[in-house]
């Protein structure tokens, strides 16, 4: 592995200074299984690495009834999956916790981390100077584009590869966003962005930019959710597909509820049109049928995975068909 | 080239190391330590031939840097055997076969005493979910997993 500095700052006003404004000069490490991958494969060769660890109060998870949850962006996905309250009521956040990566992986990876992770494409990560690096072409459109993006693409088809961002939308999450300047925050449907927005990124930081906490708002005794993943190894991988749902039930209605979509598009994928129709939805298979065969009505599948389409609309209409069998 | 001092225990013993960042643990432990028990697989986090534990979790000593484990507490197979006998988790290998070629099993082997730890009573799929990150390309899975449940029942006997 190429040299690089370590950098400790103690502060987040030190963090975001030593970033500076180029990613070429330094780049934010926090568990660090994404990156080492990234700088192995000189698709990332970052002068200096700041190690996040030291900044105080990252690391902790915070619940009350009416701010929810305040997960610090350092916090493992294994921490965050055994904490008590994700696990009494937001279990679609613990379905897709427990469903990303191994074990060792989950015990490094924090959750900031997991939603700034860099696409898994096998051009990006490969030796191919794609669009995403600086190249002029995509190789997916005309190579091996099983895995990418049906919906969003263009000019690149990477598809996203975090599962907790596509629990996190329906339960309407949002990041704090720190830098020397101070701080904002920002629903996490906005966090992410399409290569038509930045061809070279996955979501709106900048350099210098540091997710500190990621806040999930409280959820009502009616709520249920759940993840359904998609994956072609029995053991562990990431998602060919998945589905995403957090719904308020009354009796046989739904009185509201919000779907997302992960592994079909560039960015953790949600349709306003389907969260709307979920509203007063009755609980009747007739009623999941016609909802699903509505998502992703604007996909353009590449030739090699339209297969997604059937899947994607099929895991939806059993995961509410599930969520609302009780 | 800037180098940096860390400090951590492995196997109980202290370590002192004057390094350069862009050490992986792996790296560390078995070049500047010896404890060459712990083996190097696909080298990003996909095989799990090079876990560890840290701080009671098993990890993949290939996607972490050295400097990241300062102040921790390692353990690696080494560390498995207490007064030159072996541990019941490496007994139970033996004794059903477990251990093909080899190479995966210290791997396989931290994976199951981190699970031990944290649950001394696992069922066959705690068992399969702790060594999912663990690959055998003997594909003796069946033959671990029955180890680990001996192992399992004889701690708690």
């Amino acid at each position: 592995m190429r040299y690089f500095d370590y950098i400790q700052p103690e502060n987040i006003k030190q963090a975001s200074e030593s970033a500076g404004r180029d990613w070429r000069k330094a780049l934010l490490y926090a568990g660090g299984t994404d990156l080492l991958g990234l700088i192995k494969n000189e698709v990332e060769s970052p002068a200096a690495l700041i190690n996040l660890k030291a900044i105080p109060g990252l690391n902790g998870i915070e619940y009350s009834e009416r701010e929810g949850l305040t997960i610090g962006a350092l916090v493992k996905l294994s921490q965050l999956s055994a904490h008590e309250v994700v696990r009494e009521k937001y279990s679609v956040l613990e379905q897709a916790l427990k469903e990303t990566a191994s074990p060792q992986l989950r015990n490094m990876g924090t959750i900031g981390g997991n939603l700034c992770q860099r696409p898994r494409c096998w051009y990006f990560r490969g030796d191919f100077h794609c669009l995403r690096k600086g190249g002029d072409i995509c190789y997916a459109v005309d190579g091996e584009n099983k895995y990418h993006c049906v919906i969003g693409g263009g000019p690149c088809f990477i598809v996203h590869p975090s599962d907790p961002a596509v629990a996190l939308l329906t339960l309407d999450a949002g990041v704090t966003i720190a830098s020397a300047k101070g701080t904002k925050r920002v629903a996490l449907k906005d966090f992410f962005v399409l290569p038509e927005d930045d061809i070279y990124r996955e979501n709106i930081l900048q350099p210098g930019e540091i997710v500190t906490h990621i806040h999930v708002p409280p959820v009502s005794e009616k709520t249920v959710s759940g993840y359904i993943k998609f994956r072609e190894r029995g053991a562990w991988d990431f998602a060919v597909v998945s589905v995403a749902a957090t719904l308020r039930i009354n009796g046989d209605t739904i009185i509201d509820g919000k779907a997302a979509f992960g592994g079909v598009a560039p960015k953790p994928w949600q349709e306003e049109k389907i969260n709307q129709k979920l509203k007063g939805l009755s609980v009747k298979p007739g009623n999941f049928e016609s909802l699903s065969a509505e998502v992703l009505k604007e996909a353009e599948p590449l030739n090699q995975n339209a297969f997604k389409l059937p899947l994607v609309r099929n895991l939806l209409k059993r995961l509410l068909v599930q969520l609302t069998a009780s | 080239m800037k180098k940096i001092n860390i400090r951590f225990k492995v196997n109980g013993r202290q370590a002192d190391l004057n390094i350069a960042p862009n050490k992986r643990l792996l790296d560390v432990l078995r070049d500047d330590l010896g404890l060459t028990g712990t083996k190097e697989g696909c080298d990003i986090g996909e095989c799990g031939a090079c876990t560890v534990v840290l701080n009671g979790r098993a990890v993949h000593s290939c996607l972490i840097l050295a400097a990241q484990a300062n102040g921790a507490e390692i353990i690696t197979v080494e560390g498995l055997t207490q007064n030159g006998e072996l541990h019941p988790l490496q007994k139970n290998f033996l004794e059903h076969g477990a251990v093909q070629c080899g190479f995966c099993i210290p791997g396989m082997l931290l994976s199951s005493y981190a699970l031990l730890k944290e649950n001394p009573h696992p069922r066959e799929d705690d068992i399969k979910e702790a060594i999912a990150g663990n690959l055998c390309r003997c594909t003796g899975y069946k033959q671990i997993i029955q180890a680990v449940e001996a192992a399992a029942n004889e701690n708690n006997e």
